[in-house]
């Protein structure tokens, strides 16, 4: 979709941190109604304006971070949060995974910094710029203009959204955490180009479904792993007629 | 800030970047199956499909597919919009006004 490559051959560090960031406005758009919304539910699910503030600059991860919030309002003791906070996140594990071959070449220290400001949205930025087929020397710097922009963004609209909450406390019943699924499946169209990709999505949507019941949001890695698997069995199927997925 | 809250957001902290970093930190020494790095195509649609369709269609563990469901409806509007213009941003902010619309009126 609107993710094109706007990169010139000339490319700098600093460029490719500009194109980084601009090209992730989209899905901060779609990230601020639910950066506002984390804010102002922090407050009534008991947790203090600097505990949300922290969180959100050290844990930095949306959906673990609402559901952190959901946990705390009924009483959960600390420790299954954050198992419940591993299992959430495990998703982001798959996408290091999939960063393994371009980030090889880097310091640790760019590889500490990329890690801690992974998201969902950053990473579907930056595997387009790294697969894109020019040979720039600066694509990580691409993903992280994407991740700054990112978290610059979420702490931003979670002190927004504190602030707001205690101007209004029923914002949080507005339904705007929809943004997220928006954003999602905008995020999602682009792939639907092949049928091992339809594939993909129509299995992992339906055993999702089957799978909500499942504890600590397992039904998630379940379907996601179900879908992979899916994808990758049409894929070879059909082998004869194309190669490329 | 007490020290509950300091152990959770510590703790939270720590897994989430536990999740994230290890496995680039080994990359240098880690080499990948291609039949792996074939797969890792598949993971960012099947993952943010799992998180949306029951996000969308799932209410208090039931399911709600009905033209009553404004996440529904919100995101069908998403889903042909992005097929007919593929523009990310338009896609999200007409689905949120659909969305936001639709549960205003219903």
């Amino acid at each position: 979709m609107a993710i094109a490559p706007d990169i010139d051959h000339k490319s700098t560090p600093w460029r490719e941190f500009g194109a980084g960031a601009r090209q992730t406005i989209p899905l901060i758009i779609g990230a601020i109604p639910f950066g506002i919304i984390f804010g102002t539910l922090a407050q009534t699910s008991g947790l203090s304006f600097a505990g949300a503030a922290a969180m959100s600059a050290f844990v930095f991860a949306g959906s673990s971070q609402f559901i952190a919030l959901g946990l705390l309002a009924t009483g959960s003791p600390v420790g299954i949060i954050v198992l419940t906070t591993l299992v959430v996140n495990l998703r982001h594990l798959l996408y290091a995974v999939g960063l393994v071959p371009y980030l090889q070449p880097l310091s640790p220290a760019w590889k500490a910094a990329l890690a801690f400001w992974l998201t969902d949205e950053t990473f579907m930025v930056a595997i387009q710029r790294y697969q894109a087929p020019d040979a720039s020397p600066y694509k990580h710097w691409f993903q992280l203009g994407s991740a700054l922009a990112m978290y610059g963004n979420w702490q931003l609209c979670t002190w927004l959204g504190l602030t707001l909450g205690q101007a209004m406390p029923n914002a949080a019943n507005w339904g705007l955490d929809f943004a997220m699924v928006a954003t999602f499946i905008g995020m999602t169209i682009p792939y639907l180009k092949t049928r091992p990709m339809v594939a993909t999505v129509l299995v992992a949507g339906i055993t999702a479904l089957g799978a909500r019941s499942l504890p600590h949001q397992l039904g998630i890695m379940v379907a996601a792993i179900a879908g992979i698997g899916t994808g990758v069995l049409v894929e070879t199927m059909q082998k004869p007629e194309s190669s490329h997925p | 800030m007490n020290e509950a809250e300091w152990l959770l957001v510590g703790g939270m902290a720590l897994v989430t970047f536990g999740i994230r970093y290890p496995v680039l930190a080994l990359s240098g020494r880690l080499k990948l199956p291609p039949r792996l790095l074939q797969a890792l195509h598949y993971v960012p649609p099947a993952v943010l499909t799992a998180i949306v369709v029951p996000a969308v269609l799932v209410e208090a563990d039931n399911l709600w597919i009905s033209w009553q469901n404004p996440r529904l409806i919100g995101a069908i509007v998403a889903l042909a919009i992005g097929l007919w213009r593929q523009n990310l941003l338009l896609t999200i902010v007409v689905s949120m006004a659909a969305f936001l619309l639709w549960q205003f009126i219903v």
